[in-house]
């Protein structure tokens, strides 16, 4: 799949990863007011008084954010009941009400997971709704917040609606975390309740990253990564972080809890906050807002929409097909490119599991094949299977059913792909046994260089002769039966 | 004349409203100088407003139930392009872009807004002695307070500047001042009245409701503003039960239960005094006499719901002060970094109880503190809930003194936070059970002072509890409150 080699730690130390992913809504509105959720307006031009705080204005909730919400969590697999918005409090300047209106001690769904292509499960221990600040620029001096001139802050992101989907701290390696990023980026794909386009901050990765002696069950201190703004930027933020903490422990030092800011360019962090002093959110239920309370034929209806999980896709799949003669990776990537379905309906029309999914996994990685039905594409494997049609021909003939969604048998017969019986290619095997003595000699004869290289001499004469008609793996079968006769 | 009757003269071309308007900015002129119920006069949008009423009537439409009446505004509750301050330094020079859905819905019935009443900053105290310009006076004694935190409405009504106002009610504020100054004042079932548009207190406290000179007037204002409003979450979706039709019902067979713990009884609420509790005791009697049945009923927890509200209003005002941070509009004090910037703007822009409330409500909500405080006043207020539900299974409505005394003297209780608190004690456990309840004038103190009673009801008993009310103001016009 991937040609990175996973970085690995020091001997004897275990990653522990836990993340958090903001996840932005696609609604039309904000979250708790009319105003559109749109990306790359004119600053504040997308306002009112509500998503401005202005005083004695009021939220009312997004109805289709919460539907959102809900659908996201249930295709995390988590449990979806009533839930009530809170207020966390503490100021900051991009942020109208100096409080946010999030979800404290009943989300809307918790309890949930994510399994990746290799089995790995992701614990999902809550996914809850929130609103988003504004955002600051800060322009002049250092253009930073501690050392700028001017903070200009463009409050067209206030109230828009975010889900954050909180993991357990249970990603053991870089490769599993990349995994579940990925993972809930197609899910929320498939689902369509976001665009989930990091580079637009359209969803976000904060990691809490800490290290501890391989076995130990302990959680050490952490910190928590920020600025993350590829699912590559991630792997290598962790693997610094990860580095960076063992360092301090094989120094006889520990790390402390903080926020570190990661720096893509220069590919290092550098400390933000300090979470010794943590602030106090003073957490409380939000009075202006009333409890969601969704009814079971809500959920009902949410869940029949689901289109199905991709981790339950592979494994519909991976039970069709022999596990010794497939890998996992192939599986993921026939899901990964909506294959699955194609694959599984072939293999019911009768065609051989394994050679349909090798098939598409090798020869229709393209991204339009809506032209071919199950049941033409169990008929070629099927013609494959039988040895009417050669390796090559199979290839061939669906390349032009991509183009054309034909039938194979059709389109085999107009390239004149005729099916070549097995008494006529042993015909022209003992032809060219009888016209190469000395070749013949060798491949019975000979040491297993000369074998092999004889073989592909005879293949490739009876191939020449026979247009490509040939199948290869007969033409292999009756040189060995007739070497051993 | 009474709002009714002036708005029946407009609607008829008996009067126009601009001569109203005329009548009520002379004594606004006359008087408010030492009374100050107003914190800005907006005499030519209110000239604008009435224009409109008359050409309407001339034109042969009808301008609203509440047509040419002028109605003076708590100024807490926004209106667009006018400052609105909450008699707070923080929101100087700040104009709202928008109404109030209550200022939309009097304009929409004709109503003229004359201007804007002062107030405890915030809404924060019971005296209007915490408004950051000035105290307003009591109309019937200008050395007494007026009652607070509307104290402004109140007194605007009492010294007819105008014949309605529009106030809030996070723990009394309404129905206190409405007893200190001798006019009618309700505070509706929590959800009845929109609050898009009041600068919040305590938001699951806070509630709109009307002051008037008779009870059919607080009646069609509180009709006016009413009902539901989607911009609201906690809004009431249901139509709202129309109170002036029940208003002439009288009592008789309804059951009353004088709330024991609230009007003098043993185990109650201390510091009430006697003149108070006799005219209480007077009005029951009245109401026996028109034919209700009377009982006696304990609410035990209604002595806890004080301490409660001084937790739970703060822990939210703490909240909802956040907000004015010198950031975006109100006052700004310039410090070198922002963090800086906002305690300089706080520190000046609020007054002392504003602060006192912020630092208490933190305190309340914080990591280690809350459930002692802020979850056990949650639990209080459920208390709370529930017994006021056993109580009205046995009555229809509750009758209590509205404040424990008659209007006291400037200065009187500002050196003891503890001795203004108690001013609440009675008009609390409505706000707490998000319940409807309602100030009568009925007779006066041994020092002549307006007292008042208060008739509790169920949620959305608007009807029922005006109708007692109406009961007792027909009682205490004939002279039958002594």
């Amino acid at each position: 799949m991937t040609w990175l080699i996973e970085p690995t730690l020091p001997e004897g130390w275990e990653l522990v990863v836990g993340l958090e992913v903001h996840v932005e809504l696609a609604t039309a509105t904000k979250l708790f007011c009319g105003c559109a959720n749109q990306f790359g307006s004119e600053p504040n031009t997308n306002i009112c008084p509500v998503c401005l705080g202005l005083p004695g204005s009021l939220p009312v909730i997004n109805g289709t954010a919460v539907k959102y919400a809900m659908q996201l969590g249930r295709a995390l697999q988590c449990e979806v009941g009533p839930s009530v918005m809170a207020r966390k409090n503490y100021f900051y300047p991009d942020m109208p009400k100096d409080y946010q209106t999030t979800q404290y001690d009943q989300p809307t769904s918790f309890d949930g997971e994510l399994m990746l292509a290799d089995g790995f499960r992701v614990g999902v221990e809550r996914a809850h709704i929130e609103e988003d600040t504004g955002k600051s620029t800060h322009v002049g001096g250092g253009g930073r917040i501690n050392d700028a001139v001017h903070s200009l802050v463009d409050y067209n992101r206030a109230g828009v609606p975010l889900v954050e989907i909180v993991s357990h701290p249970c990603l053991d390696t870089i490769e599993h975390a990349k995994a579940y990023v990925s993972g809930l980026r197609d899910i929320l794909l498939a689902i369509a309740v976001s665009d989930a386009r990091m580079e637009e901050g359209s969803m976000r990765v904060d990691a809490n990253v800490s290290v501890r002696p391989m076995g130990s069950e302990e959680l050490r201190t952490r910190c928590e990564l920020k600025n993350i703004n590829s699912i590559r930027s991630m792997g290598r933020a962790i693997e610094y972080e990860a580095l960076r903490q063992i360092d301090l422990y094989s120094n006889g030092e520990s790390p402390r809890q903080e926020t570190r800011h990661w720096d893509e360019a220069a590919g290092r962090s550098t400390p933000g906050r300090s979470k010794e002093d943590a602030d106090d959110y003073r957490y409380f239920q939000e009075p202006d807002l009333v409890r969601l309370v969704p009814s079971a034929a809500e959920i009902a209806t949410i869940d029949d929409a689901m289109p199905a999980r991709p981790s339950a896709r592979r494994t519909a799949l991976r039970q069709l097909v022999p596990a010794a003669s497939v890998s996992v990776d192939v599986i993921a990537t026939l899901v990964d490119r909506g294959q699955d379905e194609l694959a599984i309906a072939a293999i019911g029309e009768g065609a051989d599991p394994e050679k349909v999914v090798t098939r598409l996994q090798h020869d229709l990685a393209v991204d339009d094949f809506s032209k071919i039905t199950a049941g033409a594409l169990a008929d070629l494997i099927r013609m494959e299977t039988t040895g009417e049609l050669t390796a090559t021909q199979v290839k061939q003939v669906l390349s032009e059913m991509v183009d054309t969604g034909g039938e194979p048998g059709p389109i085999a017969e107009s390239r004149g792909f005729e099916a070549m019986p097995t008494d006529d290619l042993a015909g022209i095997v003992d032809q060219l046994i009888a016209e190469h003595p000395d070749e013949w000699t060798r491949f019975v004869g000979g040491d297993d260089g000369d074998r092999k290289k004889m073989q592909g001499f005879f293949t490739g004469e009876i191939m020449r002769s026979t247009r490509g008609q040939a199948d290869g793996r007969a033409v292999a079968e009756l040189l060995a039966q007739r070497s051993a006769g | 004349m009474t709002a009714i009757e002036l708005s029946a003269a407009v609607r008829a071309g008996e009067r126009s409203a601009v001569d109203v308007l005329d009548e009520h900015l002379a004594r606004i002129e006359e008087r408010d100088g030492e009374i100050h119920a107003f914190n800005l006069v907006t005499a030519d949008l209110a000239r604008s407003q009435a224009e409109a009423v008359d050409s309407a009537v001339a034109e042969g439409r009808d301008p609203g139930p509440l047509a040419g009446v002028p109605v003076a505004v708590k100024d807490n509750t926004c209106t667009r392009g006018i400052p609105t301050t909450c008699s707070s330094r923080i929101l100087d020079g700040w104009l709202p872009p928008y109404n109030a859905t209550v200022v939309d819905r009097l304009a929409a019935a004709g109503a003229v807004t004359i201007g804007k009443t002062n107030l405890d900053e915030f809404a924060m105290g019971s005296s209007t002695e915490n408004s950051a310009f000035g105290p307003t006076r009591n109309p019937h004694d200008t050395s007494k307070v007026p009652g607070g935190s509307s104290g402004g409405s109140a007194a605007a009504v009492a010294a007819a500047f105008a014949p309605l106002a529009i106030g809030s009610d996070t723990g009394g504020s309404i129905r206190q001042p409405a007893a200190l100054c001798g006019v009618v004042g309700a505070k509706p079932t929590y959800g009845a009245v929109s609050r898009y548009g009041l600068i919040a207190f305590a938001s699951s406290l806070d509630q709109i409701g009307p002051f008037a000179t008779t009870v059919a007037d607080a009646a069609v204002l509180l009709e006016s503003i009413g009902g539901h409003d989607p911009r609201d979450s906690t809004s009431i979706e249901a139509p709202a039960p129309s109170i002036l039709d029940a208003l002439d019902r009288g009592v008789d067979g309804l059951r009353v239960g004088v709330l024991t713990e609230l009007a003098g009884g043993p185990g109650g609420v201390e510091g009430i005094s006697p003149d108070v509790i006799a005219r209480t005791t007077q009005a029951v009697a009245a109401l026996e006499a028109a034919g209700a049945e009377v009982s006696e009923v304990s609410v035990p927890s209604a002595t806890l719901g004080l301490s409660a509200y001084y937790l739970i209003a703060p822990a939210e005002a703490s909240s909802n002060l956040s907000r004015y941070d010198g950031v975006r509009y109100g006052l700004r004090v310039d410090a070198p970094t922002t963090g800086e910037m906002n305690t300089a703007s706080r520190s000046a822009g609020f007054g002392d109880e504003v602060k006192r409330r912020i630092m208490l409500g933190t305190y309340a909500l914080s990591a280690g503190y809350y459930d002692a405080f802020y979850g056990k006043a949650l639990k209080v207020r459920t208390l709370i809930l529930r017994d006021f539900a056993a109580a009205y299974e046995k009555v229809d409505v509750l009758v209590t003194p509205t404040s424990p005394t008659t209007a006291f003297g400037f200065g009187d209780k500002t050196a003891d936070p503890m001795a203004m608190y108690v001013n609440d004690v009675c008009t609390i456990p409505s706000n707490l059970s998000g319940h409807p309840a309602i100030s009568v004038p009925f007779g006066v103190g041994d020092d002549g002072l307006p007292i008042g009673v208060q008739i509790l009801g169920p949620a959305q008993s608007e009807p029922t509890i005006f109708s007692v009310a109406a009961v007792l103001e027909d009682v205490a016009s004939k002279g039958g409150a002594r």
